[in-house]
């Protein structure tokens, strides 16, 4: 009786406010209709395939799935094997730090450094320096090239032209050996990165107004240096917040060219990351469950040093 | 002498520009542009080699006696091969086609409110679609297998295209470039009558054709380049980097092949990148992040 008296006092204070609100949506949506079915097509794909994947892996993660049995909930347990029993997943964790903390800050500065010089140049050699940087990133599957360079036989490249130096007498197993495979991931890695975030850079540059750049050399900018720092940097800003995007989350998803290089797994795991440990838990051991876990601390260490970067680049020039 | 003043010409046209630095620069950029296109080169080379010289030892970089043997035994390998070698370019054509023009019109029709417009949920949507630019496809992976079965697409053509469709980065860079239309321009058509989805038609469209190039570019190649990966089982649904990847693995019988193959992969999203190049630059001046 009590608590049916209270639900009765609840619903009667509510209709004074809550229809009002809840009409005035109903009218912005239907006002809006249009839009919304604009959108519909492409939203219904990217949350089916993007965010419902993101929501549904961070509850799987929580369970043991096999794609056969009903999944079964064992809490913190999947997170407990990855950090404190997976050796393996410490390996590739260490290289996919290891790859991001090289590949992500030398391919940004590569990206600006690269753009910034092929911006001096007149608009023919521009166009044509522009594509020698950017088609090796758009060149489908022809990484396997370099896997001719560092093939192990004496007819590799590298192999061949060591020895007709006479710097290496026999041909060096360049991708089954531990020391090197790691350094010739990251260098194909490089190869390969100069992307999305290379074009953007060289939009920026050329969009500077020459107006500013004029006005600071009547100021006293006395060389390039100093007009990198106080006009092309500052106005590039969302360029370089962008690019930051780009480079730092393709520094973490190091996968195919290792696969490429150094096989499925490596020797001795030497280029495991942590997307092709994920790979053989979600496609061969399929344990799905486990594999989420996985994908969960992907996700957290991307979006978290996504977001940490996009703040100290905020504070860089005020 | 002459060339010195020739360079100090043409590169201190600028202010500010010490002829040292520039030289120095040039020359790093030099050597770093011989180390990102040699291999491009090289493919190009190795795809006219005869099959002699692709084993020579020591190995050589250039081509000496130039021949189109290697394409006329792809041809050959085309018509003999146990799923016509021609399924493959079909099926990596549908899958390519499909996917990047479906893209550039669902990423386009849903680019244009969130650019122009604000109601509820637009900025929620967006700033959805930017963190998702923050982590790679691969987080999704283990759930995208599930949905996959569970919509039946499993070994299916629509594994491959309807995820590109949704594509977040398409998306973001149409939003930016979007934002350029002037106002004044949609009011004009609001006024004269025309419908929301005339106006996205008939003025947002073609005033964005810049963008739908450079949405082209980014997402071609992806596709293109695709093997079929983990959806895709059937033989006669599977694409030209598959096949490349099959003859590759046929050993020195088919290395001239294979040359051949690696070359038309890679040659096409070259060529369309060359085509397109001053209307993606154009679009990405736009790409930048505000917030």
């Amino acid at each position: 009786m009590h608590t049916e008296s209270v639900k009765q006092t609840a619903s009667l204070k509510v209709p004074a406010k809550q229809p009002s609100r809840w009409t005035q949506l109903r009218r912005e949506l239907y006002l809006n209709r249009h839009y919304y079915i604009l959108m519909s097509p492409y939203m219904i794909l990217f949350f089916l395939f993007t965010v419902i994947p993101v929501v549904l892996s961070f509850l799987l993660s929580f369970f043991y799935f096999n794609m056969l049995e009903f999944p079964r909930f064992i809490g913190w347990d999947n997170y407990a094997r990855l950090f404190l029993n997976d050796d393996v997943f410490m390996i590739a964790l260490k290289n996919t730090l290891l790859f991001a903390v090289i590949t992500g800050p030398i391919s940004y500065i590569a990206c600006f450094l690269f753009a910034w010089i092929i911006n001096e140049l007149s608009p023919k050699i521009r166009a044509i320096m522009t594509l020698v940087f950017y088609a090796p990133s758009i060149s489908g599957n022809v990484f396997f090239i370099w896997l001719i360079i560092f093939s192990g036989d004496s007819y590799g490249y590298l192999n061949g032209f060591l020895m007709r130096l006479g710097i290496i007498l026999e041909p060096i197993q360049w991708l089954q050996n531990e020391q090197y495979v790691l350094t010739i991931v990251i260098i194909v890695q490089l190869w390969l990165s100069l992307g999305t975030s290379f074009l953007a850079f060289i939009a920026g540059l050329q969009n500077i107004d020459r107006t500013i750049v004029e006005a600071g050399a009547v100021d006293g900018i006395r060389n390039r240096w100093q007009e990198l720092w106080y006009i092309t940097l500052p106005s590039m800003k969302p360029q370089l917040m962008f690019g930051a995007v780009m480079q730092i989350t393709a520094s973490f998803a190091v996968a195919e060219i290792s696969i490429a290089l150094a096989g499925f797994p490596s020797v001795n795991y030497a280029a495991h990351t942590v997307v092709t440990h994920l790979m053989d838990f979600g496609t061969i051991r399929f344990e799905m469950g486990y594999a989420s876990a996985i994908a969960t601390v992907l996700f957290i260490i991307m979006v978290g040093t996504n977001k940490l970067t996009q703040n100290l680049l905020r504070k860089v020039g005020g | 002498m002459a060339t010195k003043a020739w360079l100090t010409f043409r590169l201190q046209r600028r202010l500010n520009r010490s002829f040292t630095v520039s030289f120095l620069l040039f020359v790093i950029l030099g050597f770093f542009g011989a180390f990102m296109v040699l291999p491009l080169v090289y493919t190009v080379n190795n795809a006219f080699k005869p099959l002699d010289e692709l084993f020579i030892f020591p190995p050589r970089f250039f081509v000496i006696n130039p021949t189109m043997d290697n394409f006329y035994d792809l041809i050959v390998l085309m018509g003999n091969s146990w799923v016509p070698f021609s399924r493959y370019i079909s099926n990596t054509l549908l899958i390519t086609i499909v996917g990047t023009v479906g893209h550039i019109l669902f990423a386009s029709a849903a680019a244009y409110p969130l650019a122009k417009y604000r109601f509820p949920g637009s900025r929620a949507l967006f700033s959805i679609v930017v963190l998702s630019l923050m982590f790679s496809p691969h987080v999704t992976s283990v759930p995208n297998y599930m949905v996959m079965s569970w919509l039946g697409w499993i070994d299916t053509h629509a594994s491959l295209i309807v995820p590109a469709l949704a594509w977040s980065l398409g998306l973001f860079l149409m939003k930016q470039f979007m934002e350029q239309i002037p106002d004044a321009l949609l009011e004009a058509a609001k006024i004269d009558g025309a419908s929301e989805y005339r106006i996205f038609w008939s003025i947002v469209m073609p005033n964005v054709k810049p963008a739908w190039l450079t949405l082209m570019i980014l997402q071609f190649p992806a596709l293109w380049g695709s093997d079929g990966g983990r959806f895709i089982y059937s033989e006669n649904l599977k694409t030209l980097n598959y096949a490349l990847g099959q003859i590759t693995q046929g050993g020195i019988a088919r290395a001239g092949v294979a040359a051949a193959v690696a070359l038309v992969i890679m040659i096409v999203p070259i060529t369309l990148f060359v085509i397109s190049q001053s209307s993606v630059i154009q679009t990405m001046a736009t790409s930048g992040m505000k917030d």
